[in-house]
């Protein structure tokens, strides 16, 4: 999946509450909803969806300094729309907020930035590509080769991005179902990006290099308003498969799973509801909440069953509308690692 | 035992139930006064507050154009994605209100009442027709706009806060007025100057040129209030001391029987301590209404009572009952002291007489007199050789307490010297039985002195600044419009399209410049009329203009004259190898920093480079209205065109919101000194009924008596009312001329207003009058039967 929709939750505060998490169950209205059988259209759909209410360019990657350290790094853009149509200008209904990160064994930095549209300070043109706000962007002349920046007041990084596999898309074709309700997004990925780059931190500079995942998705409703946090693995096993699963939690109750298994080549094979389970093994108090950071992951029909563990528990992402983010190893059936994301832990 | 002292101390209560009510009455007056003050003096610093929130100003950094200009979105966006965290605010004025125009995503957190925790609907705040939060006149003085209005009491009075899409639609507006700079910066970040030149980083400080007036302003009323406070400790004194004064029968009854002294003490004590946490809680709640009957804002009040502790807002909390009971509490025991004192000391039987009481009274006198020599003495030392803030509270303390130890003594000589000069005995026994009440009114004539000074002190002190404040806009707001233009090409075009237009065209220009090492403005004036006809020094040469304008001199502003210590003559240096002689030196009240003004060749000279967007237009009063829709045709907004009459109006609105707060404070003042004055001299009319027997044996009417006793009181409010006058002179003197000065570095020039001393006065005599009226009343109907058993009694 990717759920990844933190939300500007803070643009829908009355509803945050009533409504799921982050207001992403607020009915969709005016703005335009996701359709199965609909073709994706590239370069042109790496861009922005105006009309549809949320949207959001999502990329996570595992990193490695020359001493061998772990470390993680996201950046993050995201699109609300207070209603469905752009133009220019200060009033323009277009909103966006950027969340940067870098997480090392022992320290997690984040920053936020927040914008609307309209006047040029952030935005996503689709060819050439290039998405930004305020100083933090991720460009390139098209979108297998981009380079990306953004800092925050205690870390920066700039690093170049090169895809080594294509893009894939999940569910029906790119029509990704969110509930048993039939809610849904567009969804698609690119799990095969190499990184390298520099990595700016209170102690200095650290070159490092590792692998990157990036997931676009857009929709106006992806929840139903019973849903009120997800868990969300992208794995990447050293066999050279790669798993995306997650889990949509109604409550305290274990609800919708979805799984994505990718080859090597980017052959996909969607798991629809039930057949990816997730089952925490330990939590810890982070932010003054519980929550889980070892799991066990399964996925019968490929023969996963691994523990994956939070490189650093205190991976916390303390912004408008906070979660959590962060490395993992991953260990048993299969090795190799990943990122897990946690979302409406209150 | 205890039982039964307790129900003879309160079966005295029980019997004179108007001496309790007289008690509870002056110590909850006194508690809600000092409440009352405390809670306003914080509301007027939380609306400052806001002010300064609401306007982003002293806490963060700003960026301004040098030239004084908008600034465009893409210079705004370009520095955002240069990695500068800046957030733009645009400004500008319907009607009186102040429209502040904000972009909440990028405003650093908890910028006025729409930070993003508190859950406000962001959702309507940017879109739709948009939402502008404002308190509720400043919404009704807007008039109609096409955005909803939410009303909110953390905005500043006469301001509204919305987004800045919304602003920008009102005002007209395309360019952003400021930059806020947020503390927090990324790591990497490009030099200012290379991303947008011509931008000036106005470095964030305790207040801006407004901040440092109010900052000023609001120590002031921190004196009012310890004032009234010390007006409510002297009501306090009088009531409990004419208390324990009335009892000294049942005392000297129970000491007979046998009660011991210890336990007679920790009775009273007991009694007292009850007396003065119930007064006390009433005083808290009463000083709570005062504060929210002068305040407009109901809505806080309301808030505050029901526990949300809202920023801004009117709150009851724990310490302002502790403190309000503090005050009861204390100033009981204080004035308790003095009478337990006595109590403990006094002969067993010796009866409560008033002759003997005054006698004794008497014999503090000289301890008194004393005092209060010390004290004036030490007043003067202070005015004299003081420094520093905590010599100027000083200063103030030991005047005022000096003065009021004072009052009995020379009243007593006042009235020693009437007794003299009359002739006859109905006048020399009314000069002798004044005199004789002189010690138990003392008390309430000192609170009236105190109350009045403090009135006359505050008016001159707050009428001054009003008028200082108004001079400085007309000096420095002396044209009729001021208008920004954007670049020099249409400053140029501006130019030449106003000038058949106007009187005359003053272009604005300055640099930043240190002086001295210190920071500092150097501003280019042309020689014109208006600022000859406007402008006043505190000290200036001969034809100050004249060698200006020939370029032989600069003029330099209070503060740079006091911190750099350049007087006239000295060399003040003007521009790199360009050294002038200080020629002038003015008031700039609020200014935080230094600022020299050369005449404009000298200015182009020196910087050749510096263009001037901003000018002044003279007009006649009634061209305005012309002159600006021409400016409009011309292609200049309105937030472009500043009006002097608007600026000026909305700052004396400001005021004029301090002034009904004053006002009030000066009624509720006298009118608790009134009271003093009533309960003195109704607890007295008792013990006097012995003396006025005699008179009104020997063929004085009651109504004669009564009037007599009214004139009394007249008498005695005048003589204090006359004294008071000098003293709160001299209490505005050192508010305006040390406090203000050690506490800002610039002294307030001091105005007198004869006619607001007048009606002061009046108000002082005619309090004491409505005091006296009652007890006069009650002497003139006092049952003959009564003054005969005075001689059936005859001690």
């Amino acid at each position: 999946m990717n759920v990844k929709a933190i939300l500007l939750a803070l643009l829908l505060p009355l509803t945050a509450h009533a409504q799921g998490f982050a207001g992403l169950g607020v009915a969709a209205g005016d703005f335009a909803q996701p359709q199965p059988g609909v073709a994706f259209d590239f370069p042109a759909d790496h861009g922005a969806h105006p009309d549809y209410r949320i949207e959001w360019w999502y990329l996570t990657a595992n990193l490695t300094g020359p001493d061998g350290t772990p470390y993680g790094l996201q950046w993050t853009l995201f699109r609300s729309a207070l209603a469905p149509r752009d133009g220019t200008g200060w009033d323009t209904p277009q909103l966006w907020m950027g969340h940067a990160a870098v997480t090392t064994p022992d320290a997690h930095y984040v920053a936020e930035r927040l914008a609307r549209g309209g006047i040029g300070q952030a935005g996503v043109t689709a060819a050439p590509f290039d998405a930004w706000i305020d100083d933090w962007r991720m460009w390139g002349e098209d979108f297998d080769d981009l380079t990306m920046t953004a800092s925050g007041a205690d870390f920066a990084y700039d690093m170049d991005l090169t895809a080594r596999g294509p893009l894939v898309l999940h569910g029906a074709e790119g029509y990704s179902v969110k509930s048993g309700e039939g809610q849904a997004s567009y969804y698609y990925s690119q799990p095969f990006f190499d990184i390298a780059g520099t990595l700016t931190l209170p102690s200095g500079a650290v070159a490092v290099t590792g692998t990157a995942w990036l997931d676009r998705e857009w929709s106006s409703q992806p929840l139903s308003d019973a849903q009120t946090g997800w868990d969300w693995f992208s794995l990447s096993f050293d066999t050279g498969d790669k798993l995306m699963g997650f889990r949509v939690r109604e409550g305290a109750v274990e609800g919708f799973t979805y799984a994505s298994w990718i080859e090597a080549d980017g052959t996909i094979t969607p798991f629809e509801d039930g057949a990816f389970t997730a089952e925490p093994l330990r939590e810890v108090e982070v932010a003054g909440r519980q929550v889980p950071v070892d799991w066990r992951v399964r996925l019968p029909d490929r023969g996963v069953d691994v523990t994956v563990r939070a490189i650093n528990p205190g991976a916390w992402m303390d912004v408008s509308v906070p979660y959590w983010e962060g490395p993992v190893t991953v260990e048993g059936t299969h090795d190799g690692r990943g990122y897990l994301e946690m979302t409406g832990y209150e | 035992m205890t039982r039964t002292v307790l129900s003879a101390l309160v079966s005295h209560w029980r019997r004179n139930p108007l001496q309790l009510f007289t008690l509870l009455a002056g110590l909850a007056l006194a508690t809600a006064l000092w409440s009352g003050v405390q809670a306003i003096n914080a509301e007027a610093r939380a609306s400052y507050d806001a002010a300064a929130a609401t306007l982003g100003e002293g806490r963060y950094d700003q960026l301004t154009r040098a030239d004084g200009g908008a600034i465009a979105v893409a210079d705004y966006v370009a520095l955002r994605r240069a990695g500068w965290l800046v957030s733009p605010v645009v400004e500008g004025r319907i009607g009186d209100v102040r429209v502040v125009g904000i972009d909440p995503l990028t405003a650093p957190g908890g910028l006025g009442p729409v930070s993003l925790a508190d859950g406000a609907d962001m959702t309507a705040f940017l879109s739709g027709p948009g939402q502008v939060f404002g308190r509720a006149d400043a919404l009704a003085a807007l008039g109609d706009v096409a955005a909803n209005r939410v009303e909110a009491p953390e905005v500043a009075p006469g301001t509204v806060l919305t987004d800045i899409a919304v602003a920008q639609r009102l005002l007209g507006a395309d360019g952003i007025d400021r930059l806020i700079v947020d503390p927090v910066q990324p790591m990497s970040r490009g030099p200012l100057d290379d991303i947008v030149p011509g931008l000036i980083r106005q470095v964030a400080q305790g207040g801006s040129d407004v901040g440092r007036l109010t900052d000023s302003f609001h120590l002031n009323l921190t004196a009012f209030g310890l004032l009234s406070f010390a007006v409510g400790i002297f009501i306090v004194n009088g009531a409990i001391g004419l208390a324990f004064e009335q009892r000294r029968a049942t005392v000297r009854t129970m000491r007979a029987l046998g009660v011991p002294l210890g336990r007679l003490i920790a009775a009273m004590v007991a009694e007292l301590t009850v007396l003065a946490l119930v007064a006390g809680a009433v005083g808290v709640g009463l000083g709570y209404l005062i504060a929210a009957a002068l305040l407009p804002d109901v809505a806080a009040t309301l808030r505050g009572l029901y526990g949300a502790d809202v920023g801004g807002t009117l709150a009851i909390r724990p310490s302002w009952w502790l403190s309000g009971l503090a005050i009861s509490v204390g100033g009981t025991a204080i004035a308790a002291a003095g009478a337990l004192w006595r109590l403990a000391r006094m002969p067993l039987l010796a009866a409560g007489q008033a002759r003997a009481w005054a006698m004794a009274a008497g014999r503090g006198r000289l301890v008194q007199g004393a005092a209060a020599v010390a004290l004036l003495l030490l007043a003067a030392a202070l005015a004299a050789w003081g420094e520093g803030l905590v010599a100027g509270f000083g200063l103030l303390a030991a005047l005022l307490i000096g003065a009021a130890l004072a009052l009995p003594l020379v009243l007593g000589v006042v009235l020693a010297l009437g007794a003299r000069a009359s002739s006859g005995a109905l006048s020399q026994w009314f000069w002798a039985d004044t005199r004789q009440q002189l010690p138990g009114l003392s008390l309430a004539l000192m609170a009236l002195l105190l109350a009045m000074a403090a009135n006359v002190g505050v008016s001159t002190m707050v009428s001054s600044f009003r008028l200082t404040f108004t001079g400085f806009l007309d000096q420095r707001l002396a044209s009729e419009l001021y208008v920004t233009t954007a670049d020099a090409d249409q400053a140029r075009a501006f130019v030449d399209f106003a000038t058949p237009r106007t009187r005359a065209i003053l272009p604005l220009m300055s640099v930043d410049r240190a002086i001295a090492g210190l920071p500092a403005q150097v501003f280019a004036a042309r020689d014109d009329a208006t600022y000859r006809d406007n402008w006043q020094f505190l000290s200036s040469v001969p034809g100050v203009w004249d060698v200006l304008a020939a370029g032989d001199g600069a003029l330099v502003n209070e503060q740079l004259s006091r911190r750099a210590g350049l007087a006239l003559g000295d060399a003040v240096a003007v521009a790199d190898g360009l050294t002038l002689p200080v020629v002038g030196v003015f008031g700039d009240y609020g200014n935080p920093i230094g600022q020299v003004i050369v005449t404009e060749p000298t200015f182009r000279a020196a910087y050749p480079d510096v263009t001037p967007l901003r000018f002044g237009l003279r007009v006649g009063p009634e061209e305005i209205e012309t002159l600006r829709a021409d400016l409009r045709a011309f292609g200049l907004s309105d937030a472009a065109v500043i009006d002097q009459a608007g600026i000026k109006a909305f700052s004396l609105s400001v005021f004029d919101r301090t002034f009904t707060v004053t006002t009030a404070l000066n009624v509720l003042t006298l009118a608790v000194a009134g009271f003093a004055i009533l309960m003195s001299l109704l607890t007295l009319a008792a013990l006097r009924v012995p003396q006025l027997a005699p008179v009104w044996a020997l063929g004085l009417t009651r109504a004669a008596l009564g009037r007599l006793e009214l004139a009394r009181a007249v008498l005695l409010a005048l003589l204090t009312a006359a004294l008071a006058l000098p003293l709160g002179l001299g209490l505005a003197w050192v508010l305006l001329a040390v406090v203000n000065v050690e506490a800002f570095g610039w002294k307030l020039p001091m105005f007198l207003f004869p006619w607001d001393y007048a009606r002061l006065f009046l108000f002082a005599v005619l309090a004491a009058a409505i005091a006296a009226l009652w007890p006069a009343r009650r002497l003139s109907r006092t049952p003959p039967a009564a003054l005969l058993k005075v001689f059936s009694n005859e001690r």
